[in-house]
């Protein structure tokens, strides 16, 4: 295969609040089954990617239970395969900072790789993307480096985070901002040659750089062709808990849904053994999504229901992201919730959220 | 040893192009899915299956096993179809003759002990259990039993035992049965004895080569100790679509006897990897099973659905059980039906059984395209 692929998690923070204390945002549950993970790295093998690192920091025993070995991508191969590469610190020599030393302490990674090319991205936005496409684009117009960007129709809260690129006539990257009203939304991605990008880590480290992206690419576009693909595919970006549950639940638009997970590429995910959903007598769900394993006797409205979800008779579940294997027992009420995994709400409770600052509950609890 | 080489006859259309144990069942499941999770929850890690009817699909699912655990280093499960030998070859002709020739496949392993199984029953059961209870009984063949109704037991193989259950005669749909235990056909044999017998059996011409008709009467005949292991819980034989269909509504009892979702002794399958199923803002979903994959825009009441059906508004699926990738469009009426996989049902059609139509439920094959204005009687198949 032509591109290798780095899932760099070293920038993202801890922005989930309860659902980030004990796993990192990549390791995020998301969309019923998924992890937020799970996209990134299903477009990377849907192009025909083999050769895959994830550059992970912090919190990161999650998100090894749930790569595995990669098999559920077909990633469990005898040559390459799936890299979970934490960081390392034990060259003494090393003075390298930031993500760079991430680039620095596995360059054995890229080496060894027999790809020409290399595709670097983050875990938050959440697309179904042709990476084949950008990588031709890349090639045609002989880039430097190409990166992709959205351009949103409206600016939403979560947008405001992200940075913004300043594009000429020819799609040249003349500036990258974080100014606030652009609509071109840099994904996260960029697609770059491997000689180019070890010249580039190389120089960043002598010259006291710290953000590889930033330092080495953002600040250099005079020296640097960098190109701008643009993606137009559904997109959203999660970078705080409001995004997080907007988007969640930006799933119940039937368009969003099929174009995100019925288009030719699949998005795939660590297989769980659970029967199919259970429906009782008395079941009242509508426009919600429900994940095998689910036993729902109660109601559920426009909720996203993780795998293994128990709703007793009498519960009502309402605009609620509910994950794996909790259990909402009889005659309670929820609304505008996210319950992490494991949690028990007991007979009788209620918990109303509000819309724009949905009710998080940390995962096992009990309540 | 899994016997799963049956055709199936009586599942008419849905074993066209299937071996009966690859038949879906339960809304997500195939058949083999549960003697093969019984083996891997039992701690049973060599398994050989022995195919012969359409094997393409079985084969393929099977795999290396992966899905129930037994892609292992030594052992695993091994797919063993007739083969020609130098100086022989031939079709399995019966169930003792598929085992005999597969002697050698059975010797690598060196096995005290043989469980022989069959790949078209529906039922959860602790095999370990059952090879206590021989090693106990110091049997030289135990064979599952189950209590049967009395007005049933003339339609299988019935074993009449002493007291302590020590099998003395077997009768085979007797006309006036004198025991209601009921063979399950499920034996564990000592294999030396076995291989003694499957070869003896083999050099007989006029042996049919079966457990239940030769094999088994002359273990009895020779005052080999035979015992009957009790089995209870639910158990159902789906091979007919009657049996299947009812095995299928037996899963959607607020209380069913066969419980799916035990974590104690999980049923294993190959998981497509669908997204979740979407149940729109239009539907009503009461009594039912759906797999993954599913996009619910109508009502749905006492049905299955396997992965990736997708039912159009305004349409109605009762007492159904809709097969894997079926399109049902707007406006459609489903009753009583099985539909195959990969069926496109258009706006508007209508699938229920007919007055004075010979069974009630309607059986429809793979791949097939049903037209609004289709008479949809006691089965259709259309399309490739």
């Amino acid at each position: 295969m032509e591109i290798m692929g780095v899932i760099n998690l070293d920038n993202e923070q801890d922005f989930l609040n309860e659902l980030t204390y004990f796993r990192c945002g990549a390791a995020v549950p998301f969309g019923g089954r998924y992890r937020l993970i799970d996209f990134v790295i299903s477009n990377m093998t849907n192009a025909g990617m083999n050769d895959i690192a994830v550059f992970t920091r912090k919190k990161y025993r999650s998100l090894m239970d749930h790569l595995g070995k990669g098999k559920a991508w077909d990633l469990d191969t005898k040559y390459g395969g799936l890299f979970i590469l934490p960081p390392d610190w034990n060259d003494p020599t090393d003075v390298s900072k930031g993500d760079l030393q991430h680039f620095h302490n596995n360059l054995d990674y890229f080496y060894r790789g027999k790809a020409e090319y290399v595709l670097i991205s983050g875990s938050q936005h959440i697309c179904n993307i042709d990476y084949q496409e950008a990588y031709e684009h890349h090639l045609k117009t002989e880039a430097d480096i190409t990166v992709i960007y959205k351009k949103v129709d409206m600016l939403e809260p979560e947008h405001k985070q992200c940075q913004k690129l300043e594009t000429s006539h020819e799609g040249r990257v003349l500036k990258v901002t974080n100014e606030e009203y652009n609509n071109n939304v840099y994904m996260n991605m960029y697609i770059v040659s491997k000689k180019l990008l070890l010249q580039l880590v190389e120089h960043g480290i002598a010259h006291g750089a710290s953000h590889f992206f930033n330092d080495c690419i953002a600040n250099e576009l005079e020296n640097l062709h960098v190109q701008a693909f643009e993606y137009k595919g559904v997109h959203s970006v999660i970078n705080s808990v409001q995004s997080f549950y907007k988007n969640n639940l930006q799933l119940l638009d039937p368009e969003f849904y099929h174009e995100l997970f019925f288009s030719e590429q699949t998005i795939l995910t660590k297989v769980k053994n659970e029967p199919p959903a259970r429906y009782l007598n008395g079941a009242n769900v509508v426009n919600s999504l429900v994940g095998n394993g689910c036993i729902i006797e109660g109601t559920v409205e426009n909720s996203i229901l993780f795998r293994g979800v128990v709703v007793k008779k009498g519960a009502v579940v309402k605009n609620s992201i509910i994950m794996q294997r909790c259990e909402i027992q009889g005659n309670t009420n929820i609304e505008n919730v996210i319950l992490d995994k494991d949690v028990t709400l007991t007979e009788g409770k209620r918990l109303i959220g509000n819309e724009q600052m949905p009710f998080v509950i940390p995962k096992q609890k009990v309540i | 040893m899994l016997l799963a080489g049956g055709e199936g006859k009586r599942l008419e259309l849905l074993t066209k192009n299937l071996a009966k144990p690859a038949v879906y069942f339960g809304g997500k499941y195939r058949i083999i899915d549960f003697p093969l999770s019984n083996c891997t929850n039992s701690g049973i890690d060599t398994v050989g299956v022995l195919t012969q009817y359409q094997p393409l699909v079985l084969n393929t699912y099977i795999g290396i096993g992966s899905a129930w655990s037994l892609d292992r280093k030594h052992g695993g499960v091994t797919v063993l179809p007739p083969f020609q030998a130098q100086d022989r070859g031939d079709w399995y002709k019966g169930t003792a003759d598929a085992i005999y020739q597969n002697i050698n496949f059975v010797e690598q392993y060196n096995p005290k002990y043989v469980l022989i199984l069959s790949g078209d029953h529906i039922y959860k059961m602790n095999y370990a259990k059952m090879l206590k209870y021989h090693k106990q009984k110091e049997a030289d063949v135990t064979i599952s039993v189950l209590e049967v109704p009395w007005e049933e037991a003339s339609r299988f193989g019935i074993l009449n035992t002493t007291d302590d259950l020590r099998i003395h005669t077997f009768d085979e749909k007797p006309e006036n049965p004198k025991s209601n235990l009921a063979s399950m056909g499920i034996y564990i044999f000592n294999w030396e004895l076995l291989k003694k017998y499957l070869i003896e059996d083999a050099e007989n011409p006029h042996s049919s080569h079966d457990f239940g008709k030769n094999v088994l009467p002359s273990l009895l005949q020779d005052g080999k100790r035979l015992y009957a292991f009790q089995f209870q819980g639910y158990w159902k034989d789906v091979g007919t679509v009657e049996s299947l269909w009812q095995a299928n509504m037996d899963l959607l009892d607020d209380e069913p006897q066969f419980n799916l979702n035990e974590t104690g002794w999980r049923m294993y399958s190959v998981n497509p990897n669908q997204p979740p199923q979407f149940i729109s803002r239009n539907a009503t979903v009461n009594r039912a099973l759906i797999n993954e994959g599913c996009l619910v825009d109508g009502n749905v009441d006492h049905s299955i659905l396997f992965f990736g059906v997708q039912v159009g508004a305004g349409s109605t699926v009762k007492d159904s059980v809709i097969m894997p990738n079926v399109k049902i469009g707007k406006n459609v009426v489903i009753e009583k039906a099985i539909i195959g996989e990969n069926t496109i049902i258009e706006d508007g059609a209508v699938i229920r059984a007919e007055e004075g139509q010979q069974r009630e439920i309607t059986l429809i094959g793979e791949n097939s395209h049903i037209k609004a204005d289709d008479a949809v009687g006691l089965e259709v198949t259309k399309g490739v």
